[in-house]
């Protein structure tokens, strides 16, 4: 697996060359959010707007009645805790062109309760005329703006900055409302989203060792959330469904799930993998995932528990495993 | 104005323009103060604060293009979705948008009685819309929305309406629009920090194509603002934040017109209109400060401000208190 980092920065100038239209707000946090080349190359089309995020948001609400198409970067915390009321009612409600780009999801930063984005997807998904994405690798980072681009109204992505892995084909882009397979199977089956989908995957070679199959699927389109992908995939089988979000399990994949199978009629059991109705507080990535059962190792136990087994697998069985670049089953030459 | 109907015209070749406001802001009072009879409620101190102001507005200051709206507003057809083209703006009844023409947006929606009043008296609204008003499926809501008459954003939770305007502002001006921006905000949205986030973002960006004329009435729900919460000084503060402001009697057409001229090149321009929220009616004198909305408790009470409004004349208010 290669890791690439800044992904968002390098690519965003030369994707928004093109496009006069669309313009950066920024609170306070550009280099952040890696929106400086962007400030740097097209002074004109970036907006500092400082830590006002309310009036950020309004603002950028009537620039969009204009025919302006506001990028919005800024943490997510500050995106929907902050100006809940006028993405609401300045963005929503019209149905504005508006992209939220919100970092920081879940436990991605050490900064703690204040900067963890836990509650988002479940908020944002909520409000009216509003899309909501979330991305997973770096060939989501870049093809993900396409995809804004394409919707006339108010989108929220779930984004990621810095160091990221390259988990799927440059040759795959994001497309709205459709999951990437990455595995078949009929023994579990699992949706994983954003970091989660790796961290999966660091699990997912070994449990084949162990003779589990997994139907894998990777989610990044959360609202829209009827694709015919999942759907086949929850009729396909009959065992256990396992989620895993780096959210809490109100509000988000997890929920998305159980709403879409109580709407198919499908009685499976489900287990939701995520930050069990808590906050969570600062430390490193890997530290959190363990504490909070976001891990790998987290997965292989919730696998245990819904088919009541002993796989006898341990963190020294994963640490060994190396992620290789992942191919969609849609694909002829993929794995 | 659309040329359909004017509800003004008998006497527009004999008035000066002060009187034309002065007899709209009282159209607006009667109108306001029959519907509160009528429907027993009603936001109709509103009505006497700002009657003047939004006058002055519609008659004297802004460059507005003809209505485009239907004289009685449409149904409600639908919320706003993305990408449909059945989205619909109460804003057309300011004009549809074009470079030279200026735009208005009013931002405490809960003023959503007396906007559609002034409308009226400037001959933008028929009469009859009013019957629509807070009636199920109608546009003609009580907290004005996006598709009600005279309103193109939704304004109802407050203090975001600014905001959007200086967003609006701003990329006119990048354009090169030469229409102006005018905002109607109550003194109540001083009490939010957005209004402060949006002066120091227009006072930053130097955006002065927008002037905000605000109603000073120092009332708000729960009483009189200064033991609410309060915002004095409120010209200096608002200067602080980069604003120039002017201040005037908000009942006096001429001052506020002399206001709104005032040079306020690279910052936005504050005319706080100082209002009586009983003006022209000492019938509401008795409910100070309970104000915000007139409801009446007894068909006496309401019989009383039926008889009042029979008696509301611009001829007798004007010998009783000259301007």
């Amino acid at each position: 697996m290669m890791i690439e980092t800044k992904v968002h920065a390098k690519n965003f100038v030369d994707w928004a060359r093109d496009k006069p239209r669309v313009v950066v707000l920024s609170a306070d946090l550009t280099g952040s959010t890696e929106i400086a080349e962007f400030q740097q190359a097209y002074p004109d089309r970036f907006f500092s707007m400082g830590v006002a995020e309310q009036n950020m948001v309004s603002f950028a609400a009537g620039l969009a009645r204009e025919g302006y198409i506001p990028f919005i970067h800024t943490f997510a915390v500050f995106i929907y805790r902050q100006t809940l009321s006028q993405i609401v009612n300045s963005v929503a409600y019209s149905a504005l062109p508006v992209k939220f780009f919100g970092f920081l999801p879940g436990i991605t930063t050490p900064g703690g309760a204040t900067h963890q984005a836990i509650e988002d997807v479940s908020i944002m998904r909520s409000i009216p005329n509003m899309t909501v994405l979330e991305v997973g690798d770096a060939t989501e980072i870049r093809t993900v703006l396409d995809v804004v681009y394409s919707l006339p109204g108010p989108v929220y992505v779930r984004m990621l900055r810095g160091e990221v892995p390259r988990l799927f084909s440059p040759t795959e882009p994001f497309i709205l409302n459709r999951a990437r397979v990455l595995s078949d199977g009929c023994d579990v089956t699992l949706f994983t989203s954003g970091i989660c989908t790796e961290e999966a995957l660091r699990a997912s070679s070994v449990l084949a060792a162990r003779g589990i199959g997994i139907r894998h699927l990777h989610i990044s389109t959360h609202k829209p959330f009827n694709d015919p992908l999942v759907d086949d995939a929850l009729k396909a089988c009959s065992g256990p469904v396992i989620t895993m979000e780096n959210h809490t399990i109100i509000g988000g994949l997890g929920s998305e799930i159980a709403e879409r199978m109580a709407d198919l009629g499908i009685g499976r059991k489900l287990f939701r993998i995520g930050l069990m109705d808590t906050f969570a507080h600062g430390g490193s990535k890997a530290y959190l995932m363990r504490k909070y059962g976001l891990d790998a190792l987290s997965l292989v136990r919730t696998m245990e528990s819904a088919l009541s087994v002993k796989l006898d697998i341990h963190e020294q069985d994963l640490a060994e495993v190396h992620i290789q670049d992942v191919h969609s089953l849609a694909k002829a030459e993929a794995l | 104005m659309d040329g359909s109907f004017n509800v003004m015209d008998s006497d527009t070749l004999t008035q000066r323009w002060e009187e034309k406001v002065l007899a709209a802001a009282f159209g607006i009072r009667k109108r306001v103060l029959e519907h509160t009879v009528k429907h027993n409620g009603g936001y109709l101190s509103q009505a006497c604060s700002s009657s003047i102001i939004l006058a002055t507005l519609y008659l004297k200051l802004m460059n507005l293009g003809p209505s485009a709206g239907n004289p009685i507003p449409p149904k409600f057809e639908s919320v706003p979705r993305p990408g449909s083209p059945k989205n619909y703006s109460g804003g057309v009844y300011n004009g549809l948008p074009a470079p030279d023409k200026d735009r208005f947006f009013l931002s405490p929606a809960h003023y959503a009685l007396v906007l559609y009043a002034a409308l009226i008296e400037a001959g933008r609204l028929a009469p009859e819309a009013l019957d629509d008003f807070n009636k199920d499926g109608g546009t003609v809501e009580m907290i004005g929305a996006e598709h009600s008459p005279g309103f193109e954003m939704m304004g109802g939770a407050l203090a975001q309406t600014l905001s959007q305007a200086a967003g609006i502002a701003m990329a006119r001006k990048r354009r090169g629009d030469s229409g102006y921006h005018w905002v109607f905000l109550s003194d109540g949205e001083f009490q939010e920090g957005q209004t402060w986030e949006a002066i120091q973002t227009m006072s930053h960006y130097k955006i002065d194509n927008l002037t905000a004329l605000v109603d000073v009435n120092c009332q708000q729900c729960d009483g009189k603002m200064c033991d609410v919460m309060n915002v004095d000084p409120l010209e200096h503060r608002i200067e602080a934040f980069g604003g120039v402001v002017a201040v005037v009697d908000g009942h006096d057409p001429v001052a506020i017109v002399k206001a709104a001229n005032t040079s306020h090149m690279g910052k936005p321009l504050f005319v706080l209109c100082k209002t009586d929220p009983a003006f022209s009616m000492p019938i509401l004198e008795g409910r100070r400060p309970k104000l915000h909305y007139v409801r009446f408790v007894s068909q006496a009470e309401r019989d009383i401000f039926a008889e009042f409004l029979s008696s509301y004349s611009l001829q007798k208010m004007s010998e009783e208190k000259p301007l």
